[in-house]
């Protein structure tokens, strides 16, 4: 199975990649927002699916780094790739270890109020003090650069180059995550996940564990946000905003929570899902409503599909989900 | 700003939504692609409605075509979600290829249109947005603002308050951009006419629980309130203002907003309040009255001035496009007879500033009943400081 | 500030203090009884709201409104706990946030489509409509102090209907054990779709009630839900108690914070959540 997987992974990644070559510049951007999205949902899904923490503020991670970028940013040139892109998910990674230590003493039903709160008061933070720049938002003139020796690496300002700069970054977090869940690391996950306290009794400190798996989801969510502010020059409080949040949460569970590409393929059919709905060409005045079917829709993935859509091929990782 | 390209012809097959519904054999470049990215849902959907029925009324006015050549509508639902801005924005311009992008309400998702446009170069139209940016340091030669910038409305009740010997005023707004920007408009007047701000009041947006600030304006005691809300909000603060029992000890100003669109909830708590804005009701032209049957008539619904300034983005893309006889790529001499353009308003004449930000009456107007009467011009042809704009 | 004005901020305080309560009451109930995360309650709310405006409307007095709202929303959070939330009680809270998630879209556009997007006010009812004056030029509406009272009362209710009622009994039989209280009769099923409904209720309630001092406007159920969240958060989860004081305490905060503090407003309730959750993880009246 492990082999036959990578065959088809690297058959999509070439598909994609070969992309740019045919599409126009609109659905090349498009499909490299989709791909920004799907680190944001890989992210989340290391949360959610692997370790059963249910995240309704992962937005915060996103919007922070994304602020950070335009912060760092001088006002009309570029910044540098090689420090604020670390600078940024560093600020992810403190904030996932300030906010960690307390969310994560909770659990439950807590958690997830809890994570919904405190990306509430990121919101504030960057809405109200000046640290943020207003409710209006702030613009990023530029995007980074990737210099070496006074030479740019990459023309990231061409969309096709931007792409596949995203499209790199997908496919390294992919690998990387791979590579952690197979190892001990992920499967000490899945045992905390299923049953804290023998973990415990087995002698894990389960908390470390979770800590850093926050800590890394919430840096992955911060290159996402990184990635996304790059792309359209332009961050504003309402990308830490909980429907960015709960959006997130619906592709994660769309896709199939507990796989990865499941979360990218989730990303992947909600965007374009959204697309589709609120065109008004193909729908007319009925677009209007078009979040009337989004909410139905999600409604029905929850009522009949727990697994998602990589559920659906039978390929699954995960036991039925139940609680007690 | 980069180069603008008008259709690709190469990558024509890539099918563009909405071009599949249409015959297949429509001649190339028949029509103006103008593209709406408006609220169509959420709290300002009543806003894109009327700002698009207004653009519609003046495109039948003028026989459905301006400059002899019919328009082309492309829609996107922009959710007042600034977060999206730059991507529904790009739907238009790079998705749909539109020739001009005509919105929007919310001051935030602007700001994304504005960096969008700004790379793309594709002409822009703001029916309402009023961000100081928009025409202010953000300016650019294809943007243009058919409605107000935020310091515009309240800059004239810093004299109507001197006037009637009101010299200290408690300013409150909610803490956002536009919050904000409208106090900027009324400190300028106010302190040019000698009047003093005692105390700016901020509330988190959008927090609607005022009591604790209107405590503290009983107790500095002000010779008038001015305020800044819209919607829900200002319909609360209202009635709020009323039942505290300042209202009739303090008087309650504001820019127009605070009473657009509420009259009806709000009841007598908003009776008496006056406002300053570029539209009212009871303007008495022949203008006025023509246009506001023809709506009526036209959508079943009375106008706002939400529909006004959709009405006048259709005029000024009229004017725009009648300059250069239908030739859309001739956008150097479209944008110059944009500048040139006196638009002939239900609201009265105005012009373009340099910024491109209407050079306007501000009207005083009072609550009557469930009316927003006109009671004299505040300010005659005011125009927008434009800070920070390159082209003034 | 002196000391009147601070103890008209301290009446602003509590009162809002109480409204907060009367919505997170039935969230938090909902959330202890039957565990179930419900992100619609604000849309229940709202629900309320709009209620209040098209019945006050129709029989020309809040009076006769509130009976018969009371009615519809029970009857919403029967029909919305048979097709929807039953289905839900034995899995994941994630799903259970995703439906509602999915419901408060739902909500949002079938509000939309029935009452348009308009702001709308409804009017306080005369025997309630005067005002009793604080200060020279300040004075404080009854109806405000009235819904304080009103959220008392109900807080006092829900406390004997725990503590004291059969209903009660059952419920808390059920929330501790399921399966004991199962064996020993307790139809949990029946028992579940009585608190839903309950809870539907006092969300519906609270917005009816508020909607003569709120206006009745889009979106307004997305304000109050997280408000009323770091309510239950602070509270501990299921507790009618620690939902009041925490209300209470989150009341003064917003209103302090507001004259003291105006740049931080936005963020003083979060930071004390902060502060409480340090203190206490699991809220301050743990179950």
């Amino acid at each position: 199975m492990k082999s036959k997987t990578s065959v088809l992974l690297l058959i999509v990644l070439l598909l994609f990649a070969l992309f740019p070559f045919v599409g126009e510049k609109f659905y090349v951007q498009l499909v490299a927002k989709v791909m920004i999205m799907a680190i944001f949902a890989m992210s989340l899904d290391l949360l959610v699916g692997y370790s059963g923490l249910v995240s309704l503020g992962h937005a915060a991670f996103f919007g922070l780094a994304g602020y950070v970028l335009a912060r760092l940013a001088p006002q009309y040139e570029a910044a540098s790739l090689w420090t604020s892109l670390p600078l940024a998910l560093a600020a992810c990674a403190a904030f996932a270890l300030l906010t960690g230590l307390l969310v994560l003493r909770t659990s439950g039903v807590y958690f997830i109020m809890v994570t919904l709160a405190f990306a509430q008061m990121l919101f504030f933070v960057f809405h109200d003090t000046p640290l943020g720049g207003g409710s209006d938002g702030i613009y990023l003139y530029a995007k980074p650069e990737l210099m070496l020796g006074g030479t740019s690496l990459l023309n990231l300002e061409d969309h096709r180059v931007f792409y596949w700069f995203v499209l790199g970054l997908v496919a390294a977090v992919y690998l990387l995550l791979q590579r952690l869940l197979d190892a001990n690391f992920g499967r000490a996950l899945i045992g905390i996940k299923s049953n804290e306290h023998r973990m415990r009794a087995l002698g894990y400190d389960t908390f470390r564990y979770k800590l850093g798996i926050y800590m890394l989801s919430g840096m992955l969510a911060g290159l996402a946000g990184y990635l996304a502010a790059m792309q359209y020059g332009f961050v504003n409080p309402d990308i830490l905003g909980w429907h960015t949040s709960g959006s997130v949460l619906v592709m994660v569970i769309l896709g199939g929570m507990g796989t990865l590409h499941g979360a990218a393929l989730g990303a992947f059919v909600f965007i374009l899902l959204q697309e589709v709905l609120s065109n008004q060409a193909w729908f007319g005045p009925v677009a209007k409503h078009w979040q009337l079917a989004m909410g139905l829709f999600i409604i029905a993935v929850a009522l009949f599909l727990p697994r998602g859509l990589a559920g659906l091929s039978g390929q699954r990782k995960l036991r039925e989900e139940t609680h007690g | 700003m980069s180069q603008y390209t008008r259709r690709n012809f190469l990558k024509g097959g890539a099918a563009v939504a909405g071009a599949t519904l249409l015959p297949a054999a429509r001649a190339q470049g028949a029509r103006v692609k103008v593209g709406l990215m408006l609220p169509y849902t959420g709290t300002y959907a009543q806003l894109g409605v009327a700002i698009e029925n207004g653009f519609r009324l003046a495109l039948a006015e003028h026989g459905g075509k301006f400059g002899g050549r019919e328009i082309e509508f492309y829609k996107v639902d922009d959710e007042s979600d600034p977060g999206k801005a730059p991507e529904n924005a790009n739907k238009l311009v790079q998705r749909d290829k539109v020739d001009v992008l005509v919105g929007t309400v919310h001051s935030g998702v602007e700001m994304g249109i504005i960096k969008v446009v700004r790379e793309s170069g594709t002409l822009h139209i703001i029916p309402n947005a009023g961000a100081d940016a928009a025409t202010g340091g953000m300016c650019a030669p294809n943007i243009f603002r058919t409605s107000f910038s935020n310091w515009q409305p309240p800059y004239p009740l810093g004299k109507i308050l001197m006037d009637r010997g009101l010299k200290s005023a408690v300013f409150i707004t909610w803490k956002y951009g536009a919050g904000e920007e409208s106090l900027g408009g009324f400190r300028d007047g106010y302190s040019k006419a000698g009047g003093k701000i005692v105390k700016e009041l901020f509330l988190p947006f959008p927090n609607v629980e005022f009591q604790a600030l209107l405590t503290e304006i009983a107790a500095i005691k002000p010779d008038a309130v001015v305020c800044f809300f819209a919607g829900g909000g200002a319909a609360k603060f209202i009635r709020d203002y009323a039942a505290a029992g300042l209202k009739g000890k303090i008087p309650l100003f504001g820019a127009g907003f605070l009473t657009d669109g509420i009259l009806d909830a709000v009841g007598d708590a908003a009776q008496g309040i006056e406002t300053t804005l570029h539209y009212g009701d009871g303007i008495e032209t022949k203008r006025n009255k023509d246009f506001r049957l023809a709506y009526a008539k036209t959508f079943l619904l009375q106008p706002d001035v939400y529909a006004v300034q959709g009405y006048d983005a259709g005029l000024l893309l009229a004017a725009g496009l009648a300059a250069v006889k239908g030739d859309i790529n001739n956008k150097a001499g479209m944008i110059k007879a944009m500048e040139a353009a006196r638009i002939d308003s239900p609201r009265g004449p105005w012009t373009m500033s340099k910024a491109h930000n209407p050079i306007q009456d501000i009207y005083l107007r009072r609550v009557v009943g469930k009316e927003n009467k006109v009671i004299g011009v505040a300010h005659k042809a005011l125009a927008d400081p434009a800070r920070g704009c390159k082209m003034v | 500030m002196d000391f009147y004005s601070f103890l008209i901020q301290l009446l602003n305080g509590v009162q809002y203090g109480l409204l907060l309560f009367l919505v997170a009451s039935g969230l938090t109930l909902v959330f202890g009884i039957m565990g179930i995360i419900n992100l619609a309650h604000g849309s229940f709310y709202m629900v309320g709201a709009y209620l209040a405006f098209s019945l006050a409307g129709l029989t020309g007095n809040l009076f006769t409104a509130l009976p018969l709202g009371i009615g519809v929303s029970v009857l919403l959070g029967f029909a919305l706990e048979w097709l929807f939330y039953r289905h839900l009680y034995a899995r994941d809270h994630l799903y259970q946030v995703l439906m509602t998630y999915g419901l408060i879209l739902v909500f949002e556009e079938l509000r939309s489509i029935i009452w348009g997007d308009d702001v709308h006010g409804v009017a306080v009812p005369d025997l309630l409509s005067a005002s009793l004056p604080l200060t020279d030029n300040l004075s404080y509406p009854v109806y405000r102090l009235a819904m304080s009272g009103v959220c008392l009362l109900i807080a006092g209710g829900l406390y004997g209907l725990i503590k004291k009622t059969r209903l009660g009994m059952m419920i808390r039989a059920g929330s501790s054990n399921r399966e004991m209280a199962e064996a020993l009769g307790v139809n949990i099923k029946r028992v579940y779709t009585v608190v839903f409904a309950l809870g539907v209720a006092l969300a519906a309630f609270a917005g009816m009630i508020a909607a003569p001092v709120s206006s009745v406007y889009p979106n307004m159920g997305a304000q109050v839900l997280i408000i009323c969240f770091v309510v239950v958060v602070i509270g501990g989860i299921g507790s009618v108690w620690g939902a009041l004081l925490a209300a209470i305490l989150i009341g003064l905060t917003d209103t302090f914070g507001k004259v003291l503090l105006p740049d931080y407003a936005g963020m003083s309730t979060y930071i004390l959540m902060a502060l409480v959750l340090l203190w206490r993880p699991e809220g301050l009246f743990k179950r």
